[in-house]
């Protein structure tokens, strides 16, 4: 079995003020992705490892961090994939460190419901009337953007977000274009607000490196252009045409 | 609580990946069609009937510096162009009952209608 090193960030804020790096030769197995050999490190040669993980098969987007300077699922990047000296892993970047790999996601988990991401009807249906009934066709059109698993593997390559912290970012506004193309949705104007602020849709520049990362394939810097055009598209009939865009 | 360790972006950041480096380019460019809109707008003021400075301006059009220039400027509004048109598809969804059109035929026709209005300018101009 081959041997790789593992160069790990570490951040102990209780006893040490700065981070370093800490290396760990591991013997691994073909089938080892990056998570595995930090569970060895942790449960062989270094107990006081912290990181996050739990499905260990790309569905919960706990365990994303940088793998060689690129966000990663760590349960998904196979140790055998680097022919690299060491494999660098580091916290997900844009985001605090509170120890090690772990990150703080409040900033996420609070800009995540502006979006109003669940379904918005201008009329809520007695439940007695049925299912809101969708053919393939009308599943097709939002169903990519409806596979985030909210890793923020997005937000930590969206150099955007990096500069400026208050951008929504990707995941949330990909979201955003999930329901409003869903054809049993009504919110798309009710989004309006949040999602054409200065923090929504006007600051992405469209760098796209959101959608290379997303281990999901969701495409949120496509969703984000999509959004951009059919708001403005709303503007332009707004101020074409103000009383029919009243009505 | 415990203290948190920020980590901000370094000024270099957009050295350290392709698409980071790509789009800064794409953003420089911009600046290639600025200039050149610039220029136009000298020409207009120029060329029109009471300026006096055309020949001037004349004289710099065709000058060795302004061919350079245009050259130049030419090859960073084609590449700015073709980072636009192959955004097309991204903001372009257009179906097929419930398939996708493919991405590559949208921004291929975006491409080839560029193409077109192009060559019918320069047929207008130069024909």
């Amino acid at each position: 079995m081959p041997d790789q090193v593992l160069e790990v960030f570490r951040y102990l804020p209780d006893s040490e003020a700065e981070s370093r790096f800490d290396k760990y030769e591991v013997t691994y197995r073909d089938n080892w992705v990056v998570l595995d050999a930090l569970n060895h490190i942790k449960e062989h040669l270094d107990p006081t490892l912290s990181f996050r993980w739990s499905c260990r098969m790309g569905v919960c987007g706990s365990c994303g961090m940088m793998v060689n300077g690129e966000p990663a699922l760590t349960c998904e990047t196979f140790v055998r994939d680097y022919d690299t000296e060491t494999i660098k892993i580091e916290p997900l970047t844009h985001f605090p460190v509170v120890r090690d790999l772990v990150i703080n996601m409040d900033d996420f988990m609070e800009k995540l419901p502006t979006v109003s991401p669940w379904l918005i009807r201008d009329q809520d249906d007695d439940p007695g009337e049925g299912e809101y009934r969708q053919t393939p066709a009308q599943v097709a059109h939002y169903k990519r953007f409806s596979m985030c698993i909210n890793c923020m593997l997005c937000y930590s390559a969206c150099p955007v977000y990096g500069l400026d912290a208050t951008f929504i970012g990707p995941a949330a506004l990909a979201l955003a274009e999930r329901y409003n193309l869903d054809s049993r949705d009504e919110g798309h104007a009710d989004r309006a607000d949040v999602v054409t602020a200065h923090e929504g849709i006007w600051e992405c520049t469209y760098v796209g490196a959101c959608t290379e990362v997303c281990p999901k394939d969701v495409d949120p810097a496509g969703a984000i252009q999509m959004l951009k055009l059919s708001y403005a598209l709303d503007w332009a009939k707004g101020f074409v045409m103000p009383k029919g865009a009243e009505s | 609580m415990t203290k948190e360790l920020h980590r901000p972006l370094p000024r270099s950041w957009w050295l350290r990946k392709a698409t980071y480096f790509q789009f800064m380019i794409r953003e420089l460019t911009s600046l290639a069609v600025l200039a050149y809109t610039g220029l136009m707008i000298w020409a207009l003021l120029s060329s029109s009937s009471d300026a006096a400075d055309f020949p001037e301006f004349f004289d710099f059009l065709t000058g060795p510096l302004s061919v350079w220039l245009h050259m130049i400027v030419l090859a960073l509004a084609l590449f700015h162009t073709g980072t636009w048109i192959a955004l097309t598809p991204k903001v372009l969804v257009l179906w097929r009952d419930d398939e996708r059109v493919e991405p590559d035929v949208i921004a291929g026709a975006n491409a080839t209608l560029f193409l077109v209005i192009s060559g019918a300018v320069w047929w207008l101009v130069m024909g």
